[in-house]
């Protein structure tokens, strides 16, 4: 019964975009004054029917009802009921309805809450964004139902993936969805915009609060996903340059550029097209990568459900929206005119230097992604890894690390070197100095320079705090502020992880001692473990660092039993100075436990500095949408003072 | 479209056409990659390469070193990749002893192993091999582009490497293997 109601709503979401979209063409004809009404008010109802839909769904999975065929394949009666919750999402078709939940509830809010832009601007967005709902509407009643029954009910269910039985994969997949599908926002204002030709500061600041907003959401998923990686997949590694983790980079690298130049056209009305343009590239990014992982054109570690026909409808809404847009782009930017003019050296020209060397990487990251299908074109088979990535990546990175340094210190317009030169000396030797030490120390040069770079940024960071007042520093300030130390101090510790990890493998019988890097590591015992659906051989290891006291780690090595599986769950202990890390192997013919170790100083940094960098995000997003508040109730005073009197 | 160029823009079109552009070649790759044949087998790039100098001691007690030299000259050759605490390893040994029994002459470089561990694994699992060579650093094995054990590389006469084979010999590929070796000494 559930399921029925589920998808029936699911159906008449779907209708109500299409409405949305008709009354919305309608209503930017010259006569359409009569449909701009309904825009608004179906916008809002398809979000929530969307939402009712999802929990139709959830409520499935809670109740584990082995009849529905998404449940028996996904599900199992004896998980906890946290995975039964995350196993609706954990899939191909929960993934995809989430994915029109999130698109549909953001609009339906747009409609709700928007008061900025002209009203025709507004509805060509809400048509636009109907008009990209639809095609995911038509990809799950067509091609992915997730509410189809079994002809029988299963007797069981058949599991999820053991690996995805973590709490951090759990949110994991949500968070950067809504990060993904949040740039749909910014797409269709910039189509509205495109639509109407109305590209200006109103547009920015409108645009700004979602962009930001997608873009904390991206930030924190992608570091919880690396953390992730690096904690249950036991290779030690916290990024593999594999094509789901580059489908997630890419539209942040997009979404960071959109996020500076939204900045600029706010504030000075430069950058119109550039604006648009990026409006459009972040979310074809979401959908680009969304396509690369889900149609199994590229292999990846992260074997999600592939399915080629899927490929080819995503593809098919791939060629519609990207296509589309880009036309429109073609054929209305010309007349988007330019905006206002700024200096060589400038704030607005360290914005655009910046938003080059993103999209820069941007574009190494995808053509590294796509390189190993275009070269099997021409018959030759590779896979393309870090000794690509990383060098041909920190080509664009390391200017940029400078320049964010030099940027915020930059008037708007016009400016001389020359004011900021001094300043900036203290930084800038520090630099120096610390490149030059790793550098002498044996450290190589891309890790030396990373972290020379990170330091003198981490510094520089702070130096548009220098002078001023610092309770009644506007918070997008401290934003701003906050994020570029956060990619500092991120970028000081994948150089340290790179620079110094140690790594150890080793064969031990109970009670022998191993010593990596400052700790001496004694293997205790081996014991058989039970958790709720799994079994596990559990390590217990003694920890001294620097001859102190025992801490005790307990790796395991986990067996599941539904589906059949294993995994790794690596013990960390980490201090100040770095993380210890032990992975349990298997046991060899002599008795001996093959054991992994690394010891990586100051690599808790990557994720500190990323969580810094959405802090910095979440810090702005507050400053602004407080300022939009403030404003929104100043006016509605006034048209309420105006009504009474009219009275 | 009907949009009047005011303000006379300065630019005219060619760049802005040029995203257009770029996402179409994007769609005609991957239009191509949703229907060419779906084939998984990775061709080794090293196929058609000599194998490079390398010089590795005994890892075991009853057996020779490996040397590039040993290669060149004579008839070709397998070279199998493998460790004592690899379990697929020892899921092929049957293979490679049928392989040996067919008259194929193996030589083995042993990965990141222990004598003991590797005696016992001998032991256990059957000796195949002319040579084993010791990789302690996966030397050679990273020289010859093999990124895991067990792998199984086809060497003809002038120590030019002819065939990779990725994973555990099946039983299936036994013939498949003898085949390549028998056209590598043609």
């Amino acid at each position: 019964m559930i399921a029925e109601l589920g998808l029936a709503i699911l159906w008449m979401a779907a209708a109500l975009a299409v409405l949305q979209l008709v009354a919305g063409a309608l209503a930017l004809r010259p006569q359409g004054a009569g449909m701009v009404g309904v825009v608004r008010p179906v916008a809002v109802a398809q979000g929530v029917l969307v939402a009712l839909s999802f929990a139709a769904l959830i409520t499935l999975f809670v109740t584990t009802d082995l009849s529905v065929k998404l449940v028996a394949e996904n599900s199992h009666s004896a998980k906890p009921l946290i995975f039964k919750i995350a196993g609706t999402w954990g899939n191909h078709e929960g993934s995809m309805l989430l994915w029109v939940t999130i698109m549909s509830l953001a609009g339906g809010f747009v409609a709700l809450v928007e008061r900025r832009l002209p009203e025709k601007t507004l509805i060509a967005t809400l048509a636009a964004q109907a008009f990209v709902s639809l095609g995911f509407y038509a990809f799950l009643l067509l091609a992915s139902n997730p509410f189809a029954r079994l002809p029988q009910p299963a007797p069981e269910g058949a599991g999820l993936n053991p690996l995805l039985q973590d709490i951090g994969l759990a949110f994991h997949p949500p968070t950067l969805y809504v990060g993904y599908v949040g740039l749909s926002i910014a797409f269709s204002f910039a189509v509205g915009a495109l639509i109407t030709r109305d590209v200006g500061p109103a547009f920015a600041r409108a645009m700004r609060p979602w962009v930001l907003g997608a873009w904390i959401f991206l930030t924190v998923g992608i570091t919880a996903g690396s953390y992730w990686a690096y904690y249950t997949l036991g290779w030690g590694g916290w990024w593999f340059w594999d094509p789901v983790e580059n489908a997630s980079l890419m539209p942040w690298l997009a979404a960071t550029a959109l996020l500076h130049s939204v900045s600029v056209l706010a504030a000075r009305n430069a950058l119109r097209a550039w604006t648009v343009m990026l409006g459009v590239i972040a979310f074809s990014m979401s959908m680009v990568g969304t396509f690369l992982v889900r149609s199994g054109i590229l292999t990846s570690v992260h074997a999600f459900a592939v399915d080629p026909a899927r490929g080819s409808f995503i593809l098919a809404l791939l060629a519609i929206y990207i296509g589309g847009a880009l036309l429109l782009f073609a054929l209305r930017a010309g007349t988007v005119t330019e905006g206002a003019r700024f200096a060589f050296v400038s704030r607005e020209a360290a914005l655009v230097f910046n938003n080059v060397m993103l999209c820069g990487i941007l574009g190494i990251v995808l053509v590294g992604t796509l390189y190993p299908l275009l070269t099997e074109a021409f018959g030759v088979k590779v896979s393309v890894g870090p000794p690509y990535f990383n060098p041909v990546s920190a080509i664009f990175a390391f200017p940029m690390l400078v320049v964010m340094a030099v940027g915020p210190l930059l008037r708007w317009k016009d400016d001389r070197g020359g004011r900021v030169a001094p300043v900036l000396a203290v930084p800038a030797l520090l630099a120096v100095a610390v490149a030059g030490a790793a550098f002498a120390s044996g450290v190589n040069t891309l890790p030396a320079l990373g972290l020379g770079l990170g330091a003198g940024l981490a510094l520089a960071s702070l130096l548009p705090l220098r002078g001023r007042n610092l309770r009644r520093t506007p918070l997008p300030v401290w934003g701003m502020v906050v994020s570029h130390l956060g990619l500092a101090v991120a970028a000081m510790g994948m150089a340290s992880e790179s620079a110094f990890s140690i790594e150890k493998l080793a064969a031990l019988t109970p009670g022998e001692t191993r010593q990596v890097g400052p700790y001496a590591l004694t293997l205790d015992r081996i014991d058989p473990v039970a958790g709720p659906n799994w079994t596990a051989l559990q390590a217990t290891v003694s920890a001294r660092y620097a001859g102190g006291d025992a801490v005790v780690l307990t790796p395991q090595a986990r067996v599941f039993a539904n589906p059949p599986g294993t995994r790794t769950e690596s013990a960390l202990k980490t201090r100040w100075n770095g993380q210890l890390y032990v992975v349990l192997g298997e046991e060899g013919d002599d008795g001996r436990w093959q054991m992994r170790f690394w010891w990586k100083p100051f690599v808790p940094l990557i994720w500190l500095g990323g969580l810094l960098v959405g802090l910095g995000g979440l810090l702005a997003l507050v400053g602004r949408v407080a300022r939009d508040v403030k404003r929104l109730v100043a006016i509605d005073k006034i048209t309420f003072r105006r009504e009474r009197q009219g009275r | 479209m009907s949009g009047p160029p005011s303000s006379a823009p300065r630019k005219p079109g060619l760049a802005l056409w040029l995203p257009l552009a770029l996402f179409a070649a994007f769609l005609a790759l991957v239009v191509w990659g949703l229907l060419r044949p779906d084939n998984r087998e990775v061709a080794s790039t090293f196929i058609g390469k000599p194998i490079p100098a390398f010089d590795l001691p005994p890892a075991s007690a009853d057996r020779p070193g490996l040397t590039r030299a040993q290669f060149v000259g004579g008839k070709p050759r397998l070279l199998n990749i493998f460790a004592s605490w690899c379990g697929p390893c020892a899921v092929e040994a049957p293979q490679l002893a049928q392989l040996a029994a067919a008259g194929a002459e193996i030589d083995g470089v042993a990965i990141r192993d222990r004598k003991d561990d590797l005696a016992r694994f001998l032991a256990a699992n059957g000796n195949p091999f002319a040579r084993i060579g010791q990789d302690d650093l996966s030397k050679v094995q990273i020289g010859i582009g093999s990124s895991g054990v067990p792998e199984t590389f086809v060497v003809d006469a002038r120590g030019v490497i002819r065939y990779q084979h990725i994973g555990a010999i099946m039983p299936d590929d036994v013939p498949m293997i003898l085949g390549k070796l028998k056209e590598a000494g043609q």
